[in-house]
């Protein structure tokens, strides 16, 4: 029992990163509301980025800055730093995320304009029950069938 | 035997001139005469293209042109050879009489959509040269698929609701036949290489496995779906609710001799005689269109409906090509082919009398047609030709073939198949003489005034009902159809004739 | 070095970069004037078609292009690859975005009338994103284009018909999301056990670990398939794709319809072939055996789907799930034939989809109908705009003389050589439900009505929506009749370099 408590421990970042993930895409999918489909989104990506930051993480080192010694001379090759192309990766993916963040929100206050509610099943509901197309063409094929 | 080629674009020329006359077809659209007119003139000008061909052929020479290369290995390639030929006088010699049959029956019923009934028949037309002098079975595919497309549209020309649903009909049919045709393609370039019409058959097929041959030539047999063998034939008697000049085309001209026409190709050039020998496919496809020769004959006699009494009997003849080609033996093969253009002339016949019926008498059932030969005595006099022929009777043409076709059974002392032969030509009269018996005997309900179609229609009908009679009295005239099949026999059986 | 000569150095960034900055500029222009727009739009996509016929003519002489970003030597830096497989697609992209513009001229003033500035920008950016998916040869730099391109998407889609357009593409973002998420979650897996981003480096790195049975590498290759496939819509994935394609603006949906897709699946080749290496792909894991039945299951329900469908754009929308299984089916066969079958049929089917969902837009334009079953007259009332939808619709069906007939040739010929009897009748199966739901059409349009229809006067689409259409639907009896060309020159090779062990990026 303890050596699975242990396994969990010793990589306890990523085991956080896979349940974030799964309770995002949980919301994404099941979740009825527009709005908390977009929050699940984003904890989905945030679990990803926290992957990507567990990645670059080095035991024991500090921020990837360039240090100088006294004497001018570099003297980054004597301290241990986290690995920094991830957190420049991450930095884009944020902005990815931000973007389609902002564009879902934009269409939210659109279909909420035009249906007046965002929860999926009003406007799903909403939709078969106005679906003037969908009445219009069983009439058309049925008179095109005669 | 080496067959000496010949390189020339005539070939290509012959198929692309209805193609041109289409557009123009459609560009006069507004004006009826010219349209017609341009249609006059592709047939002429077609027929004069393969009639250029013929003395090369009668030498022993095939014609091959190259159009693209379609595909690595895969051109589109034309190749005129005698069995090739054969079929394109046959009916680029048939649209001319069509076309003035059409322009008397169209214009006398005032058919709507006139315009697009001319160009979808001038690209069957092209379809039909393109089958014949298809060089490989990619090209033969293009056309075959090409001719039921086009030909669509004519037989749902009326667009009633009846048309629509025959149409879909037909196109089912066909369409189910070029998915096989394509599947069998598919198998034989993936077993030889190549899809090239050979006259020993092409060479690698050999090789298969026994099952696959069979499913392979199954998976043709279906693919010819035009030649209508039993139970493939549906889509023939419903597509006669088309105009009768397209029942013409579709049963003399084009559509189901293109299908016999490829049946031959694929058994004799694709398999080739050894191979349907070695194989034992020729005995069991013997049998089995020997069916559909009887059962169509049988159904035949029980329709009231000229035209499709007309039709069941198209599907019982086309069925004695196929059974000539598989008996396999020179004269067997000799009957099949000559019984292309023999059938042809003589069904045209008997589909522009039964069209003259409709436009003039306004009858189509043959129990209203009681003394109808008095009305129109030229047009049944013609049908009468038509009709002996088929039963096969002399001096008109049909006789000449069944007898190759019987001395073909004969030579392999098949009693079965020398049976069904007979048997056939018992049934064949004993729905012909009906007809004539009621025209001409029968006492008319009322009295008839003579009354003939319009002469657009009444001049082709009576030329072809005097070839045919011409074609039975002098069959071996120099040029004529039985010295094309001769070198065609010879080419395939490699021997002399 | 002349000035031309520093500008041709510099082409394959150009490709990406050019319509992005004239994407924002696009503002600016409509400022100026807005009937601008749509020239400027036309020059830009004529200069990146000049371009993407450049790259493709240059890797065809000289070989695969290698442009590195900022100088910055690969794998650390940023590397634009062009080979035969993405000067192909690039071309595509460059050709179709350039049909489609052309057209969108009248389309748009009459369907958006107040966007056509967001329109157009938007537009060029989605053409910023595929280009980029496309050139790239890193896979961060992937991620980024192929969220450029879905949100450009997200955007054109939502821009379609009131309400449904906007539902539509919340649900593609949904999925989209997913998707891209997935792939980012690949990227990182990759980089985990690489270290390197960069695509020809990595597949020098991961043969080694596959020998080891790493869990890593074969999860990242699950990701990646997950991913793609339901940027592709391939079947069990697909439910975001007719919603979208129904309810953009009738540009959007040719565009979208004509390249996402098949960007998508460029860049499932790309990842297949030449990040993992098909060693990998079809030998170990036999990934790519589930990919082929997947393909064949999307290929008849796609066909079925779309006969029960009566609006013609969500008819060819699944239509387009079906043909995508055709494009993956030749891959997944992975024999040189199949490869080029379905190599071929990108180039394909972004004729015929294109040119069928243009004149959808164009009937649109001209009657607001998308019924088919009030298609009636349209023969005599549109002759042109439905010849081209014969000549396509014959096409879809695989009327040889067509392309459709030659990409269905390959793929049943490379079935039969895998002894794939069953892929096969798939293929020939869904050209005979092809025909149901085309030829329900071409009833509807020109049989079944004489009478109605007699007063129908002559009412054609204007000719900058026609010029389009007919170029495309020339193009399709044009590629039916000489394939030849672009197998032997392009497809060919690229089919013996995928198969043999990928080629480098």
């Amino acid at each position: 029992m303890s050596e699975i408590f242990e396994f969990i421990a010793a990589e306890y970042n990523y085991w956080i990163y896979v349940t974030l993930m799964m309770i995002g895409f949980y919301a994404m999918i099941a979740k009825k509301n527009l709005i908390k489909k977009v929050i699940g989104a984003n904890i989905f990506q945030t679990a990803i980025f926290l992957f990507y930051i567990s990645l670059a993480e080095v035991e024991g080192g500090t921020a990837p800055i360039l240090m100088h010694g006294h004497d001018g001379a570099h003297a980054a090759h004597e301290v241990i730093y986290v690995n920094p192309l991830p957190h420049v990766l991450i930095l884009t993916a944020i902005v990815v995320s931000v973007s389609t963040t902002a564009v879902a929100l934009a269409l939210i206050i659109k279909i909420y304009q035009v249906y007046g509610s965002i929860e999926e099943d009003v406007i799903l509901a909403y939709r078969k029950q106005l679906a003037p197309e969908f009445s219009e063409h069983a009439r058309q094929k049925q008179e095109g069938e005669q | 035997m080496v067959t000496e080629t010949v390189n020339s674009m005539v070939p290509a020329l012959a198929v692309l001139v209805s193609m041109v006359a289409s557009v123009l077809i459609l560009a006069f659209g507004k004006y009826p005469n010219i349209r017609e007119g341009w249609t006059f003139v592709a047939a002429f000008t077609k027929f004069s293209l393969v009639i250029s061909m013929l003395p090369l052929i009668l030498d022993g020479k095939v014609i091959t042109y190259t159009v693209v290369k379609m595909l690595p290995n895969l051109p589109i390639a034309f190749k005129v050879d005698a069995f090739g030929i054969l079929f394109a006088i046959t009916s680029s010699f048939l649209w001319i009489f069509v076309t003035s049959y059409s322009i008397g029956y169209m214009r006398t019923l005032k058919e709507h959509a006139q315009t697009r009934y001319y160009f979808c028949f001038a690209i069957a037309l092209s379809s039909a040269i393109g089958i014949a002098f298809s060089a490989n079975l990619i090209t033969l595919f293009l056309f075959y698929e090409l001719l039921t497309i086009s030909t669509y549209p004519l037989v749902a020309h009326t667009e009633t609701a009846e048309a629509i649903s025959s149409g879909r009909k037909y196109l089912t049919y066909l369409m189910i036949a070029g998915v096989s045709l394509l599947f069998a393609i598919v198998v034989v370039y993936n077993a030889t290489g190549t899809t090239e019409f050979s006259f020993n058959g092409i060479a690698g097929l050999e090789t298969l496995e026994r099952t696959t041959l069979i499913i392979l030539f199954i998976a043709f047999m279906i693919g010819c779906a035009k030649a209508a063998f039993m139970p493939l034939h549906a889509w023939l008697p419903a597509a006669m609710v088309a105009p009768t000049p397209v029942s013409a085309l579709l049963h003399a001209v084009a559509v189901v001799k293109a299908g016999v026409f490829t049946a031959i190709r694929i058994i004799l050039y694709v398999f080739g005689v050894d191979l349907m020998e070695t194989s034992g496919l020729w005995l069991n496809m013997a049998y089995f269109v020997s069916i559909t020769i009887i059962l169509a004959s049988i159904f035949a006699m029980t329709q009231n409906n000229l035209k499709k009494r007309l039709a069941y009997s198209t599907v019982s003849q086309l069925s004695y090509v196929v059974l000539g080609a598989v008996l396999i033996t020179q004269h067997g093969i000799t009957g099949g082919m000559l019984h292309i253009p023999y059938h042809a002339f003589m069904k045209i016949t008997l589909f522009m009398c039964a069209g003259a019926l409709i436009v003039t008498a306004k009858k189509e059932n043959i129990s209203d047609m009681n003394g109808i030969a008095r009305q129109m005595p030229i047009t049944m006099l013609a049908f009468t030709v038509g009709a002996l022929g088929m039963i096969g009777m002399p001096p008109v043409g049909g006789y000449i073939t069944k007898w190759y076709l019987l001395l073909g059974a004969a030579e392999l002392e098949n009693m079965i198949l020398i049976g069904v032969l007979l048997i056939s030509a018992v049934l064949n009269a004993a729905y012909f003489f009906p007809v004539i018996y009621v025209a001409f005997f029968k006492k008319p309900d009322k009295e008839l005034k003579y009354k003939e179609a319009p002469l657009t229609m009444l001049i082709p009908l009576v030329l072809t009902a005097i070839i045919s009679i011409i074609i039975g009295i002098w069959p071996d005239a120099p040029g004529l159809f039985l010295d094309i099949v001769n070198i065609a026999v010879a080419n395939v059986t490699g021997g002399g004739i | 070095m002349s000035g031309f000569d520093m500008i041709m150095v510099h082409i394959p960034l150009l490709t990406v970069v050019t319509p992005l900055i004239a994407g924002f500029l696009m503002p600016i222009v409509g400022w100026i004037d807005r009937k601008l727009c749509w020239y400027w739009v036309m020059a830009i996509m004529f200069v990146v078609l000049l371009m993407a016929s450049s790259n493709l003519y240059t890797v065809i002489t000289t070989g695969t292009i290698h442009y590195e970003l900022g100088g910055w030597k690969p794998p650390v830096g940023i590397e634009y690859v062009i080979d035969l497989l993405n000067g192909f697609v690039c071309l595509i992209i460059a050709f179709i975005g350039l049909m489609v513009g052309i057209y969108s001229k009248e389309s748009i003033t009459k369907e958006l009338p107040n966007k056509i500035i967001p329109f157009y920008s938007v537009f060029l950016l989605l053409i910023t994103g595929l280009m980029g998916m496309t050139i790239t040869g890193d896979i961060f730099n992937f991620y980024v284009f192929l969220e450029i391109s879905s949100l450009s998407a997200y955007a054109l889609i939502a821009m379609g018909d009131r309400g449904d357009g906007v539902v539509a593409s919340f649900n593609y973002l949904i999925m989209g999301t997913v998707a891209a998420s997935f792939i980012l979650l690949g990227i990182g897996y990759l980089y985990a056990v690489t270290g390197s981003l960069n695509m020809a480096d990595m597949q020098n790195l991961l043969p080694d670990l596959y020998n080891n049975n790493n869990k890593v590498v074969l999860a990242a290759l699950a990701f990646f398939m997950v991913g793609f496939s339901i940027k592709v819509g391939l079947f069990p994935l697909h439910a975001w794709l007719p919603d979208a394609y129904t309810h953009a603006p009738s540009t959007a949906s040719a565009l979208i319809a004509g390249l996402m897709t098949k960007v998508g699946v460029y860049a499932l080749i790309r990842f297949m072939f030449c990040v993992f290496t098909p060693a990998f792909v079809f030998d170990i894991t036999r990934m790519a055996e589930i990919l082929t039945w997947a393909a064949a299951l999307a290929i008849i329900i796609g066909s079925v789907l779309a006969i029960a469908q009566s609006d013609i754009k969500r008819m060819l929308a699944y239509s387009s799930i079906s043909q995508i299984g055709y494009i993956l089916l030749g891959i997944g066969l992975a024999n040189l034939i199949g490869m080029q079958g379905g190599l071929l049929h990108i180039l394909n089917h972004a004729f015929m989809k294109c040119a069928l969902f243009l004149v959808a837009g164009a009937i649109f334009y001209k009657t607001g109908i998308r019924n088919i079953y009030q298609f009636k007259g349209l023969g005599k009332k549109m002759p042109v705009t439905t010849l081209v939808f014969l000549i396509a619709g014959l096409s879809m069906i695989g009327i040889p003389g067509t392309v459709g007939f030659t990409s269905k040739y390959y793929l049943a010929l490379g079935s039969l050589e895998e002894g794939m009897w069953i892929f096969v009748i798939v293929i020939l199966l869904s050209s005979l439900l092809n025909i149901v739901y085309f030829w329900r059409v071409f009833d509807n349009i020109w049989f079944g009505h004489p009478h109605e229809v007699e007063h129908i006067k002559q009412d054609e689409a204007p000719v900058s929506m026609l010029i389009p259409m007919v170029i495309l639907a020339a193009l399709c009896i044009f590629f039916g009749l000489f394939a030849y060309y672009p197998l032997h020159y392009i497809l060919e090779p690229l089919s013996e370099a995928l198969i043999g062990s990928g080629v480098g990026p």
